[in-house]
């Protein structure tokens, strides 16, 4: 067990190391804008001493690994900044109103976004794997085809697409649900779980697709296996062949894509956020981008490649405790 | 509404039963019937049933009734150019298995349906894209003076259209037919440069980390690791915004900008795949050979990886066009890609989005915003089902 221990120690880590350089290369890409915000902000008819008093006041007049470190501290202790566009310059104006935080901006977005994905998933992995068990069952017939069709064609659409189809069909013509997610505190649970049916039901066409066809890879593979064949000459139902023979010994490769398709989801929920005005953290992240709002950017640019790199970790850890054969490295 | 769902799955459920117990009865007990386990029965009535189900429902698109005929509008559309596609599918792979050379004849006489009609679309596609300017009717910028904006497609002036314009114009006044087919070439154009691109810096790069090894190696694949460790459309909006600031001030167009992001991001996947293979190669005799020989680094890349090296590229050049071709248009419809006034589907379906509330009382409105959807997965999947035909007929699977 110390082995495992210390095999896992190792990716974690790794994967720290990762997050680190990767917290470098954002740092940096931001840096690469050119002037500053202050000047941006104050406009051509800026004076030196106003300048300078904003650089002063957002921390600008530091050279960059100075502004690296304390940006980084201050992300270690949950502090992400100041949005510039929420900006009031305390010290400029002389007012304060109370100036929003970007962690301020973020934690509630981040909830509603972990709430879809968990949603989504809820949804995705049961009706993934239930689908990819009875393909392989089938498999040949035309139920594989069909299924084989209908998952390909799911992969290769764009989000936004699927989503408004899912719209049309879904919210205009039959109206089951709400077209557009407006979320909001203290709503209750059920009728949150209705508005926030849409997206969740986008993003599940997405991931399902990947989740399907490699439980359905994962479980052909094992029927080749003697021990299966053995099952099946004992006069066992295919069902039965599957479900307790085949499915534990395919549960490892099937555990795998499903936190791989999660991280998956990641870069899926900017779009489909988007699309049904979702307040989630990618929405903001999008309406960032546009105004050019640096700190959010940078922090939410943080925050998804975080859970990306912990949940490819998760993974990683996963198929290596599943597998006794990556236990004991050579 | 849930109540009914359950009650039609139990229905479906005796039904089930009874199909296979008439086929026993009826058949005389044959073995087919004999031994079907209820699930396939099941499986055969709920066929059925949703086979029934979307013949009623295309019955009811053509319904006298407006109301009705709007609700199915689309699903009969759906169904029509289903049954259309299947159709101009098969009538190809005809055509493809008696014309032509001997070659292209043998490669058609094993091709799926799937396969043929991605050819089929690739080639429609490729087309429309190259002529681009002869075929659209008005320019993709062209606002048509002494036309009014928001057109109604179909054609039917009863309904708002105008026969001249038969998907109807946008907001500002541009034709929509002009626009879908100048965002062939700009949307297809720009993602099949920028994935060459991507092989180009990736396919170099990786052949280069493979026959060189040592330090060069490491140093590019820790680079790709750690590229590789973000996301990469949120990496690709955190560069873009960048670029959009960066832009204006050098006097060079966004769009170049997102070719190079793209392209950069999308040649991490390629190098790790070059590399691969590469390192496969590398260790072949007649490498080792060429290296006696004395021939020099570029000979070694080029004419020995490469030549060797194209199916598994092939395959995956068919892959990353439908990432890169899917990114770009995520990039536009989040409207920081490819920027107006160049047409492009993204863009379009961002802006004609909203029309799609109107699908109740006139669904012809809501067609524009999912042309343009519709005209991206359509493309991805055709490449998707050609690459996916590929892969089956290289790797000799049979299952």
């Amino acid at each position: 067990m110390g082995n495992v221990l210390k095999i896992i120690l190792q990716r974690l880590a790794l994967g720290l190391l990762t997050l680190l350089i990767v917290s470098i290369v954002i740092f940096v890409a931001v840096n690469l804008l050119p002037g500053d915000f202050a000047q941006s902000i104050l406009g051509q008819g800026a004076t030196p001493e106003a300048v300078a008093s904003i650089r002063a006041d957002l921390g600008l007049d530091q050279p960059p690994v100075t502004r690296y470190f304390q940006w980084l501290g201050g992300v270690l202790q949950g502090d992400l900044g100041t949005s510039f566009a929420q900006a009031n310059f305390a010290s400029f104006t002389g007012t304060d109103s109370g100036a929003t935080t970007v962690a301020q901006q973020i934690a509630p977005r981040f909830a509603n976004t972990m709430f879809l994905a968990m949603v989504t998933a809820a949804i995705a992995v049961p009706f993934s794997i239930i689908l990819g068990v009875l393909a392989a069952l089938c498999r040949n017939t035309v139920f594989d085809r069909a299924t084989n069709i209908f998952t390909l064609s799911s992969i290769s659409s764009p989000e936004f697409f699927l989503a408004y189809i899912l719209i049309l069909f879904l919210a205009v013509l039959n109206p089951i649900f709400p077209s557009l997610s407006n979320i909001f505190e203290g709503m209750a649970f059920g009728e949150r779980l209705e508005k926030s049916m849409l997206p969740a039901l986008t993003l599940t066409l997405v991931v399902t697709a990947h989740m399907m066809r490699m439980t359905r890879a994962a479980i052909i593979n094992l029927l080749a296996s003697p021990y299966i064949e053995m099952a099946r000459l004992k006069g066992l139902s295919p069902m039965r062949v599957i479900v307790k023979h085949a499915l534990p010994n395919a549960l490892a490769p099937i555990i795998n894509v499903i936190a791989l398709n999660l991280a998956y989801l990641i870069t899926g929920v900017v779009v489909v956020e988007v699309v049904f005005v979702y307040p989630g953290i990618g929405q903001l992240f999008v309406d960032s981008v546009k105004i050019r709002d640096i700190p959010v950017v940078q922090a939410c640019c943080l925050i998804f490649a975080t859970a990306f790199i912990l949940l490819n970790l998760t993974a990683d850890i996963m198929s290596i405790l599943s597998n006794p054969r990556l236990r004991h490295p050579k | 509404m849930i109540l009914w769902v359950a009650i039609a799955l139990v229905g479906m459920a005796a039904l089930a039963w009874v199909f296979r117990f008439a086929g026993q009865s009826v058949t005389g007990n044959a073995p087919k019937f004999r031994d079907m386990p209820y699930g396939v029965a099941f499986g055969y009535v709920l066929g059925a049933v949703v086979l029934l189900w979307l013949i009623w429902a295309y019955t009811q698109g053509h319904s006298s009734e407006l109301a009705i005929a709007n609700k199915f509008f689309f699903l009969r559309i759906a169904i029509e150019g289903f049954i259309l596609f299947a159709i101009a599918a098969w009538v190809f792979r005809i055509l493809g298995r008696n014309v032509g050379t001997a070659w292209s004849k043998k490669m058609f006489r094993s091709m799926p349906l799937t396969a043929s009609f991605g050819i089929l679309t690739i080639i429609i596609y490729a087309i429309f894209a190259i002529f681009a300017g002869a075929i659209a009717p008005y320019g993709q910028e062209q606002i048509i003076p002494g036309v009014a904006a928001n057109i109604v497609p179909g054609g039917d002036p009863a309904l708002g259209g105008d026969p001249a314009f038969y998907f109807g114009t946008d907001q500002i006044g541009r034709d929509i037919l002009s626009r879908l087919i100048y965002g062939a070439q700009n949307t297809v154009g720009i993602a099949f440069a920028t994935t060459l691109l991507a092989f180009l810096i990736g396919g170099t790069l990786g052949f280069l980390a493979a026959t060189l090894g040592g330090w060069l190696d490491q140093v590019l694949s820790r680079m790709v690791d750690v590229l590789m460790a973000i996301p990469s459309l949120i990496f690709a909006l955190l560069l873009m915004t960048i670029a959009s600031v960066w832009a204006p001030q050098l006097g060079i167009p966004l769009t170049a900008f997102m070719v190079i992001i793209i392209a950069v991001i999308d040649s991490t996947r390629v190098y790790r795949l070059a590399r691969a293979v590469g390192q496969n190669i590398v260790v072949m005799d007649y490498i080792e050979a060429a290296k006696l020989r004395g021939e020099g680094l570029g000979y070694l890349v080029f004419r020995e990886i490469l030549p060797n090296a194209t199916a598994p590229l092939l395959a995956e050049f068919g892959l990353r066009f439908c990432f890169v071709f899917l990114t770009i248009a995520a990039l536009s419809f989040l409207g920081v890609g490819i920027q107006p006034p160049l047409a492009d589907w993204g863009t379009m379906v961002r802006d004609l989005g909203g029309f799609v509330n109107y699908a109740q009382f006139a669904p012809l409105a809501a067609t524009a915003p999912l042309l343009a959807a519709g005209a991206i997965a359509l493309l991805t999947v055709a490449v998707n089902f050609v690459v996916d035909w590929m892969l089956h007929k290289s790797s000799g699977l049979k299952e």
